[in-house]
């Protein structure tokens, strides 16, 4: 063909080419490859989630030797020497602690000597250790809980004194625990259990972090964008949590408790905040402050560390096989009646 | 005057028009909706979604009928449905056929939802609660709104469950658009909707999650399981994006709600 038509159709092809490409899908940003961490100074720099925020994910476990609360002998001494941790960590690993101590030997000459496999029940002496060089978790120079106002008393004296007598009437007078509706280690704020049982599972995806604890399945999925908590009137077992990004922490505020959430004696007043920092890639710096003016003059923080561990999570499904409740409350009316049947 | 590098710029652009027109030939027989893709290049499937449909009364179509509690009335009888199932029919092996019947006639007394079990895979999509997606590279979590069921997909090389479980065990992967996701070592103790149909611990379901459009996912599950059905079928559904401001899970820990007939019986009697 004519060179001028040639040239009119190639033009035409690469405005049609132009066109195309437009219109094409967007393939979106490149995807940036989630950055190794660095050491920048003395601090750890973490790696980031694809969406560019610190990845805290994995698979946690927070169990420690360090006490909630300081033992009064230590008074006012919150951090431990690495000499005094060593020996310490030695004393318990032996058994030494005002427990039994295991025989040390099969056919110890010893009769008194009581033998436990504790590796039966979880327990595994020689994986025991403190996590951090803390006389306490709850920080500070008390390093206890702070004294429950008098008002926090008598709430809970109160509440006591209609359940004497009453423990074993119906489901209702049993704790949440034994209900399977809401157990001690699922609940919030999260705090060690005696043995290495409860895993810690963080997926975060964009704009949200999940947290989901091994016990009973207890899952948050916990938005990032700082909004504003659920209307008041709204009440949660383990409230309502929300949360944003500080630099390299996470903070989740968390109020909207149920007035029976009581954790710790703790009114619906209750307001919870926890920071989670990765401070290496195998250690998450879980720090959380309890406040609540009905419950305690002041409020009150604990600092724990979570080390990273091999999965998997296993399912808990505490109520699908809840068998205790029942039978505590069948015993119960089972003696009952042969109380009543003595008494005719 | 002619120029040689004009006429070598023309024929080149000429050919890279042809061979483009090709291949957005090919990419036309592609999938109708490509999805927004996460940081690292996956069709994201993050949100909060529920099905819309009357699935966990019937996977099979049925007309209205009257509801369990009569003191309710119209407020909760059995809405009608088309149904999810594909072909409509659930190939029962003879003997379950009749397990199912009896499911049936004794579904409030027998259906784990009722006693806030954890519902299993795949009644835990559309049950008429919310459910929520949040997806990282390695792991696809899946919180349910309904008794805080929850699981964990793993997107990595495959892995073995350690035992059998409510929710089970689940290997996903992408297949271009879609989430595939293989869910085995099932517990036999969950149901598939209200109106009896059930499994066996031999049930292998593998899901497939391809978004439809912004605010929607089609929904795919075969279902196979020999003790109990003579071959797979399969259910399919959409699911719908929740789209108000802040939309997020609220707490249905529904293990209260069910106390009162599962333990109301052990209650001590007041005396006189």
């Amino acid at each position: 063909m004519s060179r001028r038509l040639l040239a009119s159709t190639a033009a035409l092809a690469a405005v049609a080419v132009v066109a195309l490409l437009a219109q094409a899908p967007a393939t979106g940003q490149s995807p940036s490859p989630a950055t190794k961490a660095t050491t920048v100074g003395k601090d750890w720099t973490p790696p980031r989630t694809p969406d560019g925020k610190p990845d805290l994910q994995g698979i946690w476990v927070d169990n420690t030797l360090t006490p909630f609360e300081r033992p009064k002998s230590l008074g006012a001494k919150e951090f431990y020497t690495d000499q005094e941790l060593a020996d310490l960590t030695k004393r318990v690993r032996q058994g030494d602690q005002g427990e039994l101590v295991e025989g040390a030997e099969l056919g110890a000459a010893n009769p008194q000597a009581v033998r436990y496999d504790l590796e039966l029940y979880g327990f595994d002496r020689s994986k025991l250790r403190y996590t951090s060089k803390r006389t306490s978790l709850v920080v500070g120079p008390e390093g206890v809980v702070p004294p429950m106002l008098p008002q926090a008393r008598e709430r809970n004296a109160a509440r006591a004194a209609l359940l004497k007598g009453h423990e074993f009437d119906s489901h209702e007078q049993r704790s949440l625990s034994e209900r399977c509706l809401l157990m001690n280690q699922e609940r919030i704020p999260m705090t060690p259990a005696a043995n290495e049982g409860n895993l810690l599972q963080i997926v975060q995806g964009p704009g949200y972090v999940s947290l989901l604890h091994e016990t009973d399945h207890s899952t948050r999925v916990i938005p990032t964008d700082g909004r504003p908590h659920i209307p008041q009137n709204i009440r949660q077992w383990q409230g309502d949590s929300t949360g944003h990004w500080e630099g390299n922490t996470l903070v989740v505020d968390t109020t909207n408790f149920t007035d029976l959430t009581n954790y710790r004696g703790s009114s619906d007043k209750l307001h919870l905040v926890e920071r989670f920092t990765r401070t290496a890639d195998n250690t998450l710096i879980y720090r959380f402050t309890v406040e609540d003016p009905t419950t305690w003059a002041k409020p009150w923080t604990a600092e724990v560390p979570w080390t990273k561990t091999k999965g998997p999570v296993y399912e808990w499904a505490c109520h699908e096989g809840n068998t205790m409740i029942s039978t505590i409350l069948r015993g119960a009316r089972v003696q009952e009646e042969a109380a009543q049947k003595k008494g005719k | 005057m002619r120029s040689r590098l004009g006429d070598s710029v023309i024929a080149g652009v000429t050919v890279a028009v042809v061979l483009l027109l090709a291949a957005m030939q090919g990419a036309a027989q592609a999938p109708a909706y490509r999805a927004p893709r996460t940081a690292d290049g996956k069709p994201n499937l993050s949100g909060i979604w529920q099905a819309l449909n009357t699935a966990d009364w019937d996977l099979q179509g049925h007309a209205a009928a009257k509801g369990p509690v009569p003191s309710l009335g119209a407020a909760f009888a059995v809405p009608p449905g088309l149904g999810v199932v594909e072909g409509d029919v659930i190939p029962y092996l003879p003997a379950a056929a009749a397990r199912k019947r009896e499911n049936q006639a004794n579904w409030t007394k027998l259906d784990p939802e009722v006693k806030c079990y954890l519902p299993g895979v795949p009644r835990a999509t559309y049950l008429p609660h919310p459910f929520q997606i949040v997806q990282s590279p390695q792991n696809i979590l899946i919180s349910y709104e309904y008794a805080g069921a929850v699981r964990t997909i793993n997107m990595g090389a495959p892995t073995k469950a350690p035992g059998d479980s409510w929710m089970g065990w689940s290997n996903g992967r992408w297949e271009g658009e879609t989430l595939v996701v293989d869910v085995t070592s099932l517990m036999e103790d969950t149901w598939f909707d209200r109106a009896g149909n059930f499994h066996s611990d031999a049930l292998h379901v593998v899901e497939r999650y391809t978004p439809r459009s912004a605010d929607t996912l089609n929904y795919e599950a075969t279902i196979e399981d020999p003790k109990v059905f003579s071959r797979p079928w399969k259910i399919s559904m959409p699911l719908y994006r929740r789209v108000e401001k802040d939309a997020r899970l609220l707490e249905y820990r529904c293990v209260e709600f069910a106390e009162e007939l599962l333990y109301g019986p052990l209650r001590k009697k007041s005396s006189n």
